[in-house]
């Protein structure tokens, strides 16, 4: 069982790396409720 | 026929009192936390200006290093000395602030920013002798005032302060007694943001080896914004720099979108060019001040310099085809669009493998790319980590998907096809754009034969849409045809018109 499941998550992304919508995606196939997510950029 | 990259400028100013007084972390701090020690070290975590000019990525920016020599020399720099510490380089200088200060109330049409008159009588014959600075730009330059003026400005008039040394040495005024879009604070930044671009600009134009009056068109690409309460980003950098850069022929307008915004700017340039709309275009920009010591935090944490210490400038000359200088490919541009989405692969097809495809080209026959050149010394220890070769092995685990690589050269590619980053952490500056120059130098000598221009740009940051954005471009060395040798279709109808005539005659004398 994925060990998001069930679990509410924050999630920062990276302009740079991995954004924000991309982790959502991949954390709500999981299972997760996603209850923010922002891309920011470092530079 | 394309249109060709003439030439550039690169400029970089040491702003040391700026880092307290004009950057956002310092000024925040400033008044959420006033007593704080980050602001109580922050004088003993200041370069002076020969550490300054002898900093290798500095050194790389105005051209006096290429950025292939500086992948020899392993990081972090900032404890080496560059084997050069000149003021000026092949593409620019690095300009002293008190020279700087001058150079904004040059900018300035106004009279928003006064000087000290003892600050401008011994700043003044230092300026003079820049070989880049015009008669024009001198003469608008003014005595100056007295301490007491500069402090009524500053104390009781609203007036942003300009220091050296953390005396007050000038003031810039608000040009508005209510509307928050004239005040000091935005004026200062739009005069920085404009004098540094004027000084980049006339690299640009003496490097390209051209006059003045052959620019047509300016197209500034900063990210700032100039307007009143009327019309917030009303604009207009472009014909504004272009007018203290002496360009009298020239209009221009300004093209925004954040970091990514130069790599639009010469994508358009090149386009109105290539379309005959104009024979020159300018591109420029200017520096940021807010971005000055952004990082500080953290560098004075580990015990660093504050590295972000220079404001940045940059300008290309985009002209129709000489036959001799690189190509701007304009058919074969790469866009994030509305729809492509932000997964990484998504980002980096729409900017890298898609526009490549069309080009008939495979990811590794770029020679090298510029995707967001960065310098790590400064984004590594702020956790950011190398943000060009971040994008790099990206472009090449995208590569390995395509099948143009194979897994076990990812790390090779990214060594052999990717450069060190060595732009100042100015947003738009770094995006992209700080390699042109020394591209089209390599072109020139046979020594390069493509290079990809990624600009990358975070619009989310304006909250007005959540989405990201990105352009880019192929500069490819000149393909010989130039606008001047082409036939044109009139010379094309003039030739077979004599073809028939002389074929009539030929007929008419047979019989």
């Amino acid at each position: 069982m994925s060990i998001l499941n069930g679990k509410k998550v924050i999630i920062i992304g990276d302009r740079d790396g991995i954004p924000g919508p991309a982790i959502a995606l991949c954390a709500e196939s999981a299972g997760a409720e996603v209850i923010f997510s922002a891309t920011e950029c470092f530079v | 026929m394309n249109s060709v990259m003439k030439g550039a400028g690169y400029i970089l100013v040491h702003t040391p009192d700026m880092i307290m007084h004009n950057g956002t972390t310092q000024t925040t701090e400033r008044i959420v936390n006033p007593d704080s020690d980050y602001l109580k070290q922050i004088k003993s975590h200041l370069r002076p200006y020969d550490r300054v000019c002898a900093y290798y990525p500095n050194q790389t920016y105005i051209g006096n290093i290429t950025p292939f020599e500086l992948a020899k020399v392993e990081g972090p720099w900032q404890d080496l000395e560059a084997p050069t510490d000149d003021r000026y380089g092949l593409f620019g200088e690095i300009m002293p602030q008190d020279e700087f200060y001058l150079l904004i109330q040059a900018a300035d049409e106004f009279e928003l920013v006064y000087l000290d008159k003892d600050f401008v009588a011994g700043t003044l014959p230092k300026l003079a002798e820049d070989p880049i600075i015009t008669e024009y730009i001198l003469k608008r330059i003014r005595e100056g005032v007295d301490q007491e003026r500069l402090k009524k400005m500053v104390e009781e008039e609203g007036a942003e302060g300009l220091y050296k040394d953390d005396h007050l040495v000038g003031a810039v005024r608000r040009a508005h007694d209510i509307d928050p879009n004239l005040s000091a604070h935005v004026m200062i930044e739009n005069l920085v943001s404009k004098a540094s671009s004027v000084l980049a600009l006339l690299y640009a134009v003496k490097n390209a080896g051209i006059s003045p009056e052959d620019v047509e068109y300016t197209i500034d690409c900063s990210e700032e914004a100039c307007g009143d309460m009327n019309q917030r980003g009303g604009g207009n950098f472009g014909k504004a720099t272009a007018e203290i850069a002496g360009l009298t022929h020239s209009t221009g307008s300004d093209v925004r979108g954040f970091c990514a915004a130069p790599a639009h700017a010469v994508m358009v340039a090149a386009s109105l060019v290539k379309a005959g709309t104009f024979k020159t275009v300018a591109v420029t920009a200017g520096g940021s001040t807010a971005k000055l010591g952004m990082n500080g935090k953290d560098h004075v944490k580990k015990g660093l310099p504050i590295l972000e210490d220079c404001l940045g400038g940059f300008a290309v000359i985009i002209s129709e085809n000489d036959g001799k200088n690189p190509e701007i490919n304009v058919e074969n541009v790469g866009w994030h669009a509305v729809g492509t989405g932000s997964s990484p692969q998504n980002v980096i097809a729409s900017l890298v493998t898609q526009p490549l495809a069309k080009a008939g080209l495979k990811v590794t026959d770029i020679d090298y790319y510029s995707p967001e050149m960065q310098n790590p010394d400064i984004t590594k220890p702020a956790g950011a980590g190398n943000v060009p070769e971040a994008n790099m092995k990206m472009i090449g685990a995208l590569a390995v998907k395509e099948g143009d690589l194979e897994r076990r050269d990812l790390a090779a590619f990214v060594e052999k096809h990717g450069l060190p980053g060595f732009a100042p952490t100015q947003g738009h500056i770094p995006s992209g754009v700080p390699l042109m120059g020394h591209a089209r130098e390599s072109m020139l000598k046979g020594e390069v034969n493509r290079v990809m221009i990624v600009g990358k740009g975070s619009l989310f940051l304006g909250r007005i849409t959540n989405l990201f954005d990105g352009v880019s471009f192929i500069m490819e060395p000149n393909k010989g045809e130039s606008a001047a040798s082409s036939v044109s279709s009139d010379e094309i109808r003039k030739l077979i018109a004599e073809s028939l005539r002389d074929f009539a005659s030929g007929l008419l004398e047979s019989r």
